[in-house]
């Protein structure tokens, strides 16, 4: 019997070669994930056809960023840290009271029949305002609204919002719908563009 | 009979083969889940912070406008001044339109309304391009938009 042998492949460099590339992908790979703030803008409305309906004066609460980066809340100045509770004391109305929003009884589906407040929260920043301050700010009212909704859904549902399902959310969304209007900037404080 | 006869190894090597098939496994998986930068970004940003924020999907569908000061290398030529950074180059607000338009045009017909503008805007910037940036995305009918965040670090 011939003996054969098989001609063996130095494997070696092989390695070599495989850790070359993958240290270029090693390198060149991002695994940024981006995270982010969903918004959607207001269409544009034709100019004077239409006008956006009349707000009553109690349904909101003004926000005002100046272009010093503070803060002014139904003409009060405030902390920024300290607007989260007056947003959400502002959308609850607890005690009913007659400055805050008035309570439409409205029927969800899943849930029935409950009042729901008609607040909507205006935001105003100036020409000068920081992104940064607005940043802030809008987080701050969105962790308003996510506590409120967080609330709501454990009283009822006995679990924590991000926990439901797509149409129990849509339900407590329903009862604390986003209601942010942003309004034109001024252009008060002349600095930077 | 011994069918299987063991092959007499000098003491102290071992085989390295199966070292390349590891590296090469580990090299598919880089190379499957790379995704190559597609532009440049010439402006420094530094995204503000935020906590109520959530990831954003279907990159496909999305456009990022940057803002920002450009590079410090790029300075001398551009100045200091904030800049809007579309695609590969610095633009203006008028551009917005062609960008959105551009954009709109390689996405399918049902994804069209699904279209996403993420702003990359530095925490630095005034308020006032921001403006200019959101109403022109008014007037071109892009109303999805998303203010990239940092989760703030504990």
């Amino acid at each position: 019997m011939a003996k054969r042998s098989t001609p063996e492949l130095n494997a070696s460099s092989m390695a070599d070669i495989a850790f070359l590339l993958l240290t270029f992908f090693l390198l060149t790979t991002t695994m940024d994930q981006n995270l982010g703030m969903p918004r959607r803008l207001p269409p544009l409305i034709e100019d004077e056809q239409e006008k956006p309906p009349e707000i009553n004066k109690r349904n909101i609460m003004q926000v005002r960023v100046n272009s010093m980066d503070l803060l002014l809340v139904n003409s009060k100045p405030m902390e920024v840290q300290f607007l989260k509770e007056e947003v959400k004391t502002f959308l609850q109305n607890p005690n009913n009271d007659g400055d805050k929003p008035e309570k439409e009884p409205k029927n969800i589906e899943l849930i029935g029949e409950v009042l729901v407040g008609k607040g909507v929260v205006s935001l105003q920043t100036d020409r000068g305002t920081s992104y940064k301050m607005y940043m802030a700010v809008q987080n701050e009212i969105m962790k308003a609204y996510a506590e409120l909704r967080d609330d709501f859904s454990i009283s009822r549902f006995q679990s924590p919002y991000a926990k439901l399902t797509e149409d129990r959310q849509e339900a407590v969304r329903g009862v604390y719908p986003l209601n942010i209007s942003e309004a034109e900037p001024r252009d008060k404080g002349k600095k930077g563009r | 009979m011994k069918l299987i006869r063991k092959k007499k190894k000098a003491a102290g090597t071992y085989s390295s083969s199966s070292m390349s098939d590891i590296v090469f496994m580990l090299l598919f998986f880089f190379m499957v889940t790379t995704t190559m930068r597609e532009e440049e970004i010439n402006v420094k940003i530094k995204l503000p912070e935020a906590t109520e924020i959530a990831k954003l999907e279907r990159k496909d569908l999305t456009c990022y406008i940057n803002v920002g000061s450009p590079l410090d290398a790029l300075q001398d030529k551009f100045g200091t001044d904030t800049r809007m950074q579309l695609n590969d180059k610095f633009s203006s607000v008028d551009d917005i339109r062609d960008f959105v338009a551009a954009k709109r045009e390689q996405l399918s017909e049902a994804d069209r309304a699904q279209l996403t503008v993420a702003f990359k805007i530095d925490e630095q910037t005034r308020m006032g391009i921001v403006t200019d940036v959101k109403q022109e995305l008014r007037r071109c009918q892009a109303l999805r938009i998303n203010y990239l965040a940092n989760q703030p670090v504990k």
